[in-house]
């Protein structure tokens, strides 16, 4: 084979924050024409490696080689005109412009020196469609699906300038299995055009069906860069893990037999509960010592069905009787009263307060629950503090940490304890696993396990439906904000899959 | 999304994006209306060609104010700069310079000065709120070392410039004076810098999201700039402007005109949080300030601070009809 | 975890910059004009001998812009603000004086009745309605903010705008004289020789401090501040916590409005705390909670009022002639600017820790147990 430089190169890259070794020492290398997909759990550096090739971060160490060349990417704008596109996992773009503009803006056509906005729309439409989407592109972006907009960024990352190297940041996550269909025939016809692709996921399914070679980083260090064809998963995971994969074993089998029928008591009774615009009236059962899983595709209503049960939106239809008692107002504050809790899906805009202590994030709903007046002394927070810090396995050097500075799993560890330091009876979990490691995966589906098993009543959301599978003794299937099914635990992911898309 | 049938879907986009500023007009309209019924005075052709002229420096100012806010910020230092460049001129002009010399001098400073205020913003991170107070309180401060009383200006261009009218084709007894055209041009300009560069398309960006609009690739730091330079340069020219209607520069003037500025941007549709609203939406909110003085002069009896309350209760019309419009969806 | 001796833990307190502020201006002042300090007992037949002195103009003059800044701080601390504490307190001014002396159409009561020692209203009901009156303008930008939503600096906008109209026609347009000399004891009396506005600031501190820290009203505060939706699904009421900081500043600003027109004795809608929003921003700012919300300290805001008010002093008390106090004013907020921006923190801190050895924090240990 010719010695043709490689398309990026990076060599002995370290880079630190005050506190943190981001990483150390790490080589990888991009060829012209690959996908190659960037594995590891949360913390192990790759969201840092990503921003050291677009230049939102510099690195503290180590050369950076385009194209045979040594570059320093001095910021973003300077990383696209290197050719260096990118995607970020949640939309960077402008909601209050038209799509045709998100697609074109910084390399809008001109002419006699002013905005064409005729050509723009024409370029922007043939973009769309290269992704085989026909939308109105003169519309404002925000009017569109998330799905939508997630596509959008894909196509102006696509017209970037002389674009030689394709990042991709989880692209999945808001994309059905349709659209991710679209999207990886983009990404492999890319790939024959030369194109290098980065792709970053979580998805290891994903990584299989496209990924030419796929690079583990653990730590902030480089474990290893591998061919797919030749890694086996398991070994894939364990080199993730760097340890035995016993822990995901273990639970894997606990929930394929039947359980013998206890008399269950009736925490949760939801009656044609509905919302215009939101979900469609659907009755709802939660019992004790059960874990009801969600499953359904994003945007099938679930976290709108999560949201209404604990009041964070109040119901046009229908009623919920909590214990014999019929709720009449709706609020967090109602529910928490009541026993029900809620671990929300967005843990960095409806979970942490990112400012506040462990301690002070971790007591919160605990005190809002006791009202105004009556005040947790320090001393009694800390003690509640450290129960759960120790209980969840919280990794921070102490309970007066900022919660910012924590990990992604460890953060939805902290908001978890919030919650369980109410002690309720039934706790609501929307996607409590999402961009988590696999490790701390296998202990909160653990803990859930646990939950039930002492009395309470756990609802399981999750987009995974292995996970659903593997834990839940009833699976509620939604599909168009409404339930279109319910199954008890024995169902196989073929069925499941089926009443997703709708044919059964 | 439930599935709504498209025409409705299709009214509901135009009433989004074109409902507050049709609102807005139809509230100058009933404004103007009202005081045409109350005072049939006011219904003479020259009492709408009245509110460009008398407030030609505010429709200034508040351009440049709009390009401001629709990037997320605001700028408090406007009122200052028009009692800086009213004090100066006249301080210059009375020791002799040519007024050639002067206005152009007067604009530099304004766009040295504006740049200045958004360098501190971009580079050391400062809230707008605070860096353009800061410039309110020099410049004004600044007016008042120059000169602590007012200055006449008894120069000949200027005097010229602020007496000579220029009669309406077609209209009787209707005109305008040349400072009053500067306010229309300057918004000719700030349309065609919002719709038609990539100046201010990056401007709607970065007020919508400016972390978004940097990772996009859009040289944020470099907008931010020049967009506090631009209000500068209208601040400055609403300072000439002022100082050649009034042919006197003082310290006091314009006390608090950044607020009936930022009033006048709020009215006409401009979201304060950034990224929402147009120039075009300014000149009606403009346009109200002017007629409800208008109305309260021909009353006579009433006290100007009614003005205040009036603006007030405008503003939280706008507010509530904003809020409407622009309340995004939870789950889309 | 290191022990952090007391002089670290306070280095690391939200007071020590305003405090080296106000220290370096008054060393400033003891090298200049070592007789700003002077302090000396003034006989005095109607409020008995008290203390004077520049330092004590500051605390005196500064007591309605300590209290309007603490006010500031808790409002600001949710990630708010409020324009309108200037129009609150010529409302409070205005009603103030109107109950004391009402106007009857446009001629105020004749001099026939009102003596040096009379008023149409008591004292205590005076004060009563100060207080509703400032505290219920706090209800309603509280009221604008979190119930319909609108923005915080819009909302207030609304009643700064409004506001001192509000008070004109409370007082009918005119500027009222106040007679009654019960009424000038808020501004112009003493108790054991310092000024009764110093006692008044303590007493509103130190309610402020047992709101804050003795209930959870501060932990919700800040929680509110820093995210604002995460606080409402973990069940707290954010909306009521908003309303709780706007009408405290209402609150402070009728106090406020109470000591100043006390002190000059008159009511005037178009000055009183004119451009006094502006200062208590700048106070909070000097006092080192951030403008975006959430950790706040409102012994920190005061000392930046007072670190406002000493600066304006020296500069009178240097000659420096009135018209230049504006432009000095702006070079304060400069330094405040630089001293604050985050490259000057990180430069200081530098240098703190290269005293002391450089020490990182421990790395966060990665998993293991897991």
């Amino acid at each position: 084979m010719t010695d043709t430089p490689a398309l990026v190169k990076l060599q002995g890259i370290s880079k630190s924050f005050p506190g943190v070794v981001a990483l150390e020492d790490v080589d990888f290398i991009l060829n012209k024409g690959e996908i190659h997909a960037l594995m590891g759990e949360n913390g192990a550096g790759k969201s840092t490696l990503i921003k050291i090739l677009t230049g939102v971060e510099h690195p503290d160490s180590g050369t950076i080689e385009l194209d045979g060349k040594l570059v320093q990417v001095r910021s973003p704008q300077h990383s696209q005109e290197l050719g260096i596109s990118t995607v970020y996992q949640e939309v960077n773009l402008c909601t209050n412009v038209s799509v045709a503009e998100n697609i074109m803006l910084g390399h809008e056509p001109h002419r006699f020196g002013s905005i064409d906005w005729r050509k723009m729309n024409e370029m922007a439409h043939m973009a769309i469609n290269r992704l085989s989407l026909d939308i109105d592109v003169t519309q404002p972006l925000g009017s569109f699906s998330v799905a939508i907009q997630q596509m959008v960024a894909i196509s102006r990352a696509l017209e970037g300038l002389s674009s030689q190297v394709l990042i991709l940041d989880e692209p999945t996550s808001s994309l059905d299995m349709h659209e991710t269909n679209l999207l990886f025939d983009v990404m492999r016809k890319l790939k024959s055009e030369g194109i290098g692709i980065i792709f970053i996921t979580h998805f290891l399914d994903q990584v299989y069906q496209v990924a030419d070679r796929i690079t583990v980083l653990r730590n902030g260090k480089l474990v290893g860069t591998y061919k797919a064809a030749t890694l086996a998963r398991v070994e894939l995971v364990a080199k993730m893990l760097g340890r035995n994969l016993t822990d995901l074993n273990a639970i894997s089998k606990v929930k394929t037999q039947e359980e013998e029928k206890k008399e269950k008591e009736l925490l949760v009774a939801a009656k044609d509960l509905g919302l215009k615009g939101s979900l469609e009236p659907m009755d709802l059962e939660l019992y004790a010592h059960e874990i009801l899983g969600i499953a359904g595709l994003l945007g099938s209503g679930r976290t709108e069905m999560a949201d209404l049960i604990f009041g964070i939106d109040s119901p046009d239809n229908g009623t919920i009787v909590v214990c014999g008692e019929i709720m009449k107002r709706h609020s967090p504050l109602e529910s928490l009263k009541r026993g029900i809790a809620l671990c929300p899906e967005d843990r960095k805009a409806e979970g942490i307060v990112g400012d506040l202590t462990v301690r002070e994030n971790i007591i919160l709903a605990l005190q809002a629950s006791y009202g105004w007046f009556k005040f947790l002394s320090k001393q009694r927070q800390t003690e509640i503090a450290e129960k759960y810090i120790k209980l969840l396995g919280i990794v921070t050097p102490s309970s007066d940490q900022l919660v910012k500075n924590l990990s992604g799993g460890n953060q939805q560890k902290v908001i978890l304890a919030r919650w369980l330091a109410t002690n309720p009876r039934v706790l609501i979990l929307d996607e409590p696993t999402r961009g988590i490691d696999v490790g701390a995966k296998a202990e909160i589906q653990k803990l859930v396990v646990e939950l039930a098993e002492e009395g309470k009543s756990c609802v399981f959301i999750s987009s995974e439906m292995e996970e659903v599978l593997r834990i839940s003794d009833r699976i509620a299937v939604l599909r168009d904000h409404k339930k279109v099914a319910e199954y008890s635990c024995g169902v196989d992911d073929k069925t499941l899959i089926h009443t997703m898309a709708g044919e059964l | 999304m439930i599935q709504q049938s498209h025409v409705t879907q299709q009214a509901k986009l135009f009433f989004f994006r074109y409902g507050p500023l049709l609102l807005t007009f139809a509230v100058f309209l009933a404004v103007y209306f009202t005081g045409g019924r109350l005072y049939p005075v006011m219904q003479k052709p020259q009492v709408f060609f009245n509110l460009f002229i008398n407030d030609g420096s505010l429709l200034l100012v508040s351009i440049g104010m709009t390009l401001v806010i629709l990037t997320g910020g605001i700028d408090l230092s406007v009122g200052g700069m028009i009692a800086l460049v009213s004090t100066a001129s006249a301080a210059l002009l009375r020791s002799g310079a040519s007024p050639y010399l002067v206005i152009p001098l007067m604009i530099i400073i304004g766009v040295a000065f504006g740049a200045l205020m958004g360098w501190i913003i971009q580079t050391l991170k400062v809230q707008p709120f605070i860096a353009t107070l800061m410039g309110l309180f020099f410049a004004r401060g600044m007016a008042y070392i120059i000169s602590l009383t007012s200055v006449t200006i008894k120069d000949a261009f200027y005097k010229k410039i602020a007496l000579t009218p220029i009669y309406i084709p077609f209209i009787p007894k209707a005109y305008i004076y040349p400072t009053t055209l500067v306010g229309p041009i300057m918004l000719l300009v700030a349309i065609y810098l919002c719709f038609f560069t990539r100046f201010g398309r990056t401007i709607y960006a970065m007020g919508n999201n400016e972390q978004s609009a940097l990772l996009m690739g859009l040289s944020v730091p470099r907008t931010k700039i020049m967009v506090y330079a631009f209000s500068g340069l209208c601040s400055a020219l609403g300072g000439i402007v002022f100082s050649m209607s009034l042919l006197a520069g003082y310290g006091q003037f314009a006390t608090g005109m950044e607020l009936d500025a930022i009033a006048a941007v709020v009215i006409g549709g401009t979201s304060l949080s950034g990224g929402i609203g147009n120039v075009f939406g300014t000149l009606f909110g403009v346009l109200i300030h002017g007629t409800i003085v208008s109305i309260l002069q021909f009353n006579g009896t009433l006290s100007s601070w009614w003005t205040r309350i009036g603006v007030g209760v405008l503003t939280l019309i706008a507010i509530g009809i904003q809020s409407v419009f622009y309340i995004r969806k939870k789950h889309s | 975890m290191r022990q952090k001796s007391f002089l670290g833990r306070f280095r690391e307190s939200q007071l020590f910059w305003p405090l080296v502020a106000w220290v370096i201006i008054l060393i400033f002042n003891a090298f200049v004009d070592p007789s700003f300090f002077k302090i000396g007992i003034m006989p005095d037949p109607v409020y008995g001998n008290h203390l004077y002195g520049n330092l004590i103009d500051v605390f005196n003059n500064g007591a309605p812009l300590i209290l309007v800044a603490i006010g500031m701080t808790m409002v600001i601390a949710t990630g708010g603000i409020d324009l309108s504490v200037g129009a609150v307190i010529a409302i409070s001014a205005a009603m103030g004086a109107v109950l004391i002396n009402p106007a009857l159409g446009n001629k105020l009561i004749s001099n026939e009745i009102l003596t040096k020692d009379a008023t149409n209203t008591p004292l205590a009901i005076i004060i009563l309605a100060d207080l509703a009156a400032g505290t219920l303008c706090g209800l309603w930008n509280g009221f604008l903010v979190s119930r319909v939503r609108i923005q915080p600096m819009v909302a207030t906008l609304i009643l700064m705008v409004a506001g001192r109209g509000i008070a004109q026609l409370i007082t009918n347009g005119q500027i009222m004289t106040i007679y009654y000399t019960p009424y000038f004891w808020f501004g112009n009396g003493y108790i054991l020789g310092l000024p009764v506005s110093i006692y008044i600031v303590a007493v509103v501190l130190l309610l402020g401090w047992l709101l804050v820290r003795k209930t959870p009203i501060g932990l919700f505060i800040e929680s509110v501040g820093i995210n604002a939706k995460a606080t409402y699904y973990s069940g707290i009421n954010e909306q009521n916590v908003k309303l709780l900081a706007y009408a405290f500043c209402g609150f402070c600003g009728a106090i406020a409005g109470l000591i100043l027109s006390s002190y000059v004795h008159s009511a005037d809608g178009n000055n009183n705390g004119l451009y006094y929003e502006l200062d208590a921003i700048l106070s909070v700012v000097i006092g080192g909670t951030l403008m975006t919300g959430g950790r706040f300290s409102m012994l920190a805001s005061a000392i930046g009022a007072v670190v406002i008010w000493t600066f304006t002093v020296t500069i009178y008390s240097l000659g420096v002639p009135a018209n230049a106090l504006l432009a000095a004013k702006a070079v304060l907020v400069l330094v405040v600017i630089l001293l604050y921006s985050d490259y000057s923190r990180r430069l200081i801190n530098r240098l703190f820790e290269r005293r002391r050895g450089i020490r990182h924090d421990t790395a966060i240990p990665r998993d293991t147990a897991s």
